[in-house]
């Protein structure tokens, strides 16, 4: 039987605000444990908490990026339940009233096309602190660390519009786009600043009725994520092909050992008896307020990536990619300008450079070659100075600091072999030493010659020690080969 | 000294007639005396309390303005104050020290107020009868074998026997006017949101208010104009123009219209109160206040939804107390909820595990709408209620209780019946309205209160009211034998 997979996502997104959501403590990341945890934060008696309204309008940005309703009025409620990192017994958050209501976010699949995943609202709520055991979980000691208390999030919730885990991959990928692109996330995932719970279930290929989801818990990174949505999948496959059936359960993934396994069943849910928190009063937005923040409002990937192709000319799919985050863009559009070949500097940003980038682990505003040096390199490749594959030593050395382009192209003597004196002198000593390889030319069958004439060229490149302009030289090899073949001689 | 209004003790204060440090000396005498028999304090703070004295005479030396500079006062053991034990009446608070100062507590000390000590009150202020604190109950001063009423019967009881002139107090569903009004003295519950609950120990947040138990309205007034504040760590705080609740109270009350719900005077109203309230109603008509016979239907459900959302806030107010971070734990907790369950069992009396279990119970699936929702919605229709009658009438007067102090343990083992003290007093909470007791004559030598209920904010109207009744008779003057 074939199987089709359904997908909801419930992202917990932290909020870049300089102080909790309800006190006035410092939401600084890294810091000793319980150093950022004020009295509100640990719950002492007759504390009391105060809404940040910073992230309110964190909230309202999220709402107008996703076409969302944003009701005027929405509520806080206490969620009951103990734990020693919840200090007051209760999460405060949202449930009845979200600050943001329906909205939607396109994603681009992998074969072009546009889907649209509806979300279902968010809102804004509360962190836990963090629990620390020495050792093994089963060890005597346990810490509890409250920097994390009271960090703001917004939980996003979508409809289960996603069908695989490339899709949710790319969803989870625009996401994290768009909410650093507004600013209201650092999008640090290993530091827990965006999370995702998977909700996964599967049904005979064609049907409409859900089958019983499973919820995998606390993903945070995009590897991750996929590995468990397909391990899950093939995991309720198994089970129902087997004749059994899924239990609606909460599970985790580990990374580590890539397996799942159960945290808790439905039937030992928590009754969180959830009621409007008396301490809040209900958060009013205005129209007003609304389109002052509507004016504030930066540059989303979606507008970008528009505007790279109508500005720049370039493609679709290099646009998207390079709309992906205000920074990647910001570097290509130097980089474009100072070269003057946009696709140029699309093809270098997204390639030679981001690998480069990928493979330090570093991110776009630390790269050791300045977008103006990358302009300049492309540049000189333009202008017939070094050749790209001369280009990418260059870049190398520029990456090691070893200094600018020209400067490295001058000091090493990379100038390109562009006059014909001197590439004649090297393509007629390379046929005169390779009888072999240029008898193989002229003896093949003429559809076939081209491919044979890979060797001689490497051998002029060789000799050149990688300067002479390839298409210069090609030309005059085969040039010369065919004055050969037709008897012409020197 | 002792018998003086705050009012007289600011004028001798200011002429010198005694010290700052002589009247609280005074005061910790008699605290000394009378505590023993009373326990109406918790905790004693006699060092501080004599070295804010005398700063606070050095003040008076100098050129201070502040009205209270120098005053002795008590605050209920719910305002957490910095360095100074508060327990809230708990087991569960038994050690804990706040790091900082409730705002009541720090609006008092900024005026010059001398602290002389904690009073006792009802565990986590749920109680009417004070018998719920872990500390043992306090006393009415006026017949030690009777309660004092609560929650606030230590506040209450300690001003009635002259261990201080004032006393902070709170009041969820009538614990500041109905020890008031069993103990004899005058007690201010203002609109919710005029005075900070932020370091007041939450019991219902929609529901507390703290306020001022004194002699007399005037002191009541005095007393407010320090407390009223607008608080930016307390979001259910008013903003509003700054006032001198004194201002006005000597209005002439001729022409105003008292409200008299007919409601009020029925089922278990003991006859002789109802005859005191009566006199009272002849002392305002002699001074020209015309009576209005009005009708609050929907009183018979304030009881039953006070006990719904009460509890059910507290139930999660109160979770915070799970013996991890601080108060009580339990000896060597062999699991996670060992410790929880120990902890709260051994840490919370009877009382405040009821309400516990009745709030968990009340928001619990498949109850939340039958309960819950059904209460706020009641709620509103009391609301509604008043706000018809305010068109009507400019205040609403009752009896504060339905009877004189009653017996230790008469009422301990019937919650119900303890319940149905505050028969008068729930209904104000639920709306958010100010509402006040002021002592109104005895039945079988225990004193009754009379309660003036005011529109949102109107304490400066409820004050003058009893201001002017307060002038025209001595209920406030007397005072209780002294114990021995």
């Amino acid at each position: 039987m074939r199987w089709d997979t359904v997908i909801g996502l419930e992202i917990h997104v932290q909020l870049s605000t300089v102080t909790k959501i309800f006190s006035g403590a410092s939401t600084l990341f890294g810091a000793k444990p319980n150093s950022q945890a004020c009295a509100v934060d640990l719950a002492m008696p007759g504390t009391l908490p105060v809404l940040n309204s910073k992230a309110v309008d964190h909230a309202i940005m999220l709402g107008l990026a996703i076409d969302a309703e944003i009701p005027s009025i929405s509520v806080f409620e206490r969620k009951n339940y103990f734990y020693p990192d919840l200090p007051k017994g209760y999460q405060t958050t949202q449930l009845e009233r979200p600050v943001i209501g329906k909205g939607k976010i396109p994603i681009v699949l992998e074969d072009g096309t546009i889907k649209e995943i509806r979300i279902h609202h968010a809102h804004l709520e509360e962190d836990a602190g963090k629990s620390l055991h020495t050792g093994d979980f089963d060890s005597e000691l346990s810490g509890i660390d409250l920097n994390r208390a009271g960090i703001p999030l917004i939980e996003i919730v979508t409809e289960p519009d996603l069908s695989s885990a490339t899709e949710a991959v790319i969803f989870a990928k625009k996401l994290h786009s768009l909410v650093t692109s507004l600013g209201i996330c650092d999008g640090r995932m290993a530091e827990g600043s965006l999370r995702f719970d998977v909700n996964v279930s599967v049904r005979p290929n064609g049907t409409n009725e859900l089958g019983t989801r499973t919820e995998t818990k606390n993903l945070n990174s995009f590897k991750f994520m996929e590995e468990a949505i397909l391990l899950e999948v093939g995991r309720q496959i198994d089970i129902l092909e087997n004749g059994g059936s899924v239990i609606q359960e909460t599970r985790l993934y580990n990374g580590e050992t890539k397996t799942g396994y159960s945290m808790r069943s439905k039937e030992e849910a928590n009754d969180y008896r959830y009621f409007p928190c008396p301490d809040l009063l209900p958060v009013a937005i205005t129209a007003s307020h609304l389109k002052k923040i509507r004016q504030t409002l930066p540059e989303l990937p979606d507008e970008r990536s528009t505007r790279l192709v109508a500005d720049y000319g370039i493609g679709k799919s290099e646009a998207n990619l390079l709309a992906v985050t205000k920074e990647l863009s910001e570097y290509f559009e130097t980089v474009a300008i100072t070269s003057k070949n946009a696709n140029q500097a699309a093809n270098w940003t997204l390639g030679e450079l981001m690998s480069r980038l990928n493979a330090a682990n570093l991110p776009i505003i630390e790269s050791p070659v300045s977008a103006e040096e990358l302009g300049i390199l492309i540049r000189r490749i333009c202008d017939d100075t070094i050749s790209g594959k001369i280009a990418k030593q260059v870049l190398d050395a520029i990456w090691k600091g070893e200094g600018t382009t020209d400067v490295i192209i001058k000091e090493r003597d990379l100038k390109q072999l562009t006059d014909t004196k001197a590439l004649n002198k090297i393509v007629t000593s390379v046929i005169s030493d390779n009888p072999k390889m240029v008898s193989d030319f002229i003896n093949a069958d003429p559809q076939r010659r081209k491919k044979k004439l890979g060797g001689l060229m490497g051998q002029i490149m060789k000799r050149s020690k990688g300067q002479a302009d390839p298409k210069r030289a090609n030309d005059l090899l085969s040039h010369k080969l065919h004055q050969i073949i037709n008897g012409e001689g020197n | 000294m002792h018998d003086m209004s705050i009012a007289s003790q600011i004028k001798a204060l200011k002429t010198r007639e005694f010290s700052s440090a002589e009247l609280t000396q005074h005061y910790l005498d008699r605290i000394k005396r009378l505590n023993p028999i009373l326990n109406a304090l918790i905790t004693v703070t006699e060092e501080k309390a004599l070295d804010s004295a005398k700063k606070a005479d050095r003040a008076l030396n100098g050129d201070n303005n502040n009205e209270l500079c120098g005053i002795p006062i008590v605050h209920k053991d719910i305002f957490c104050t910095q360095g100074v034990r508060t327990s809230c009446g708990s087991k569960m608070l038994n050690d804990f020290v706040p790091p900082y100062d409730a705002t009541v507590v720090k609006n008092l000390a900024e005026a010059g107020t001398i602290m002389l000590g904690k009073a006792n009150m009802d565990e986590f202020a749920m109680g009417s009868s004070n018998e719920t604190s872990f500390y043992g109950s306090v006393k009415n001063p006026w017949d030690i074998s009777r309660v004092p009423g609560g929650s606030s019967g230590g506040s209450a009881a300690a001003v009635a026997a002259r261990m201080t002139p004032a006393a902070t107090a709170t009041d969820t569903g009538g614990s500041i006017r109905q020890p008031a009004a069993l103990c004899g003295v005058t007690g201010l519950k203002p609109t919710y949101g005029l005075i900070s609950r932020w370091g007041m120990i939450a019991f219902a947040s929609s529901l507390d208010q703290g306020g001022p138990i004194a002699r007399t309205a005037e002191d009541c007034a005095i007393l407010l104009n320090a407390m009223a504040s607008f608080d930016h760590r307390d979001s259910t705080s008013l903003r509003l123009p700054e006032k001198n609740y004194k201002d006005g109270i000597n209005r002439p009350i001729s022409g105003c219209k008292i409200g008299i719900p007919k409601e009020y005077f029925t089922g278990s109203l003991n006859p002789n109160v109802e005859a005191t309230v009566f006199d009272m109603l002849k002392v305002l008509t002699d001074l020209g206040a015309k009576l209005v016979d009005i009708s609050l239907p929907n009183t018979k459900l304030s009881v039953p939804s006070y006990y719904v959302i009460a509890p059910a806030e507290a139930s999660a107010n109160l979770a915070r107390f799970d013996g991890i971070r601080y108060g009580h734990r339990c000896e060597n907790p062999k699991s996670l909820e060992d410790l929880y369950c120990r902890s709260r069992a051994e840490g919370f009396g009877e009382e405040v595990q009821r309400r516990i279990l009745i709030g968990t119970y009340c928001l619990s699936a498949g109850y939340h709408d039958a309960y819950y929702r059904k209460a706020q919605q009641v709620r509103n229709l009391i609301k509604q209620d008043f706000t018809k009658s305010f068109s009507k009438v400019d205040v609403i007067v009752s009896p504060t209780c339905p009877a004189p102090a009653f017996k230790f343990g008469e009422k301990s083992d019937d919650p119900v019946k303890m319940y149905l003290e505050d028969i008068y007093t729930i209904a104000t909470n639920l709306a958010g309205l100010p509402g006040m007791s002021i002592p109104c004559g005895f039945v079988d030598q225990n004193p009754v209160g009379f309660q003036l209920i005011g529109d949102y904010l109107q304490e400066t109207r409820i004050l003058n009211i009893a201001h002017c009744i307060q002038r025209e008779t001595d209920w406030h003057k007397l005072s209780p034998e002294e114990p021995s």
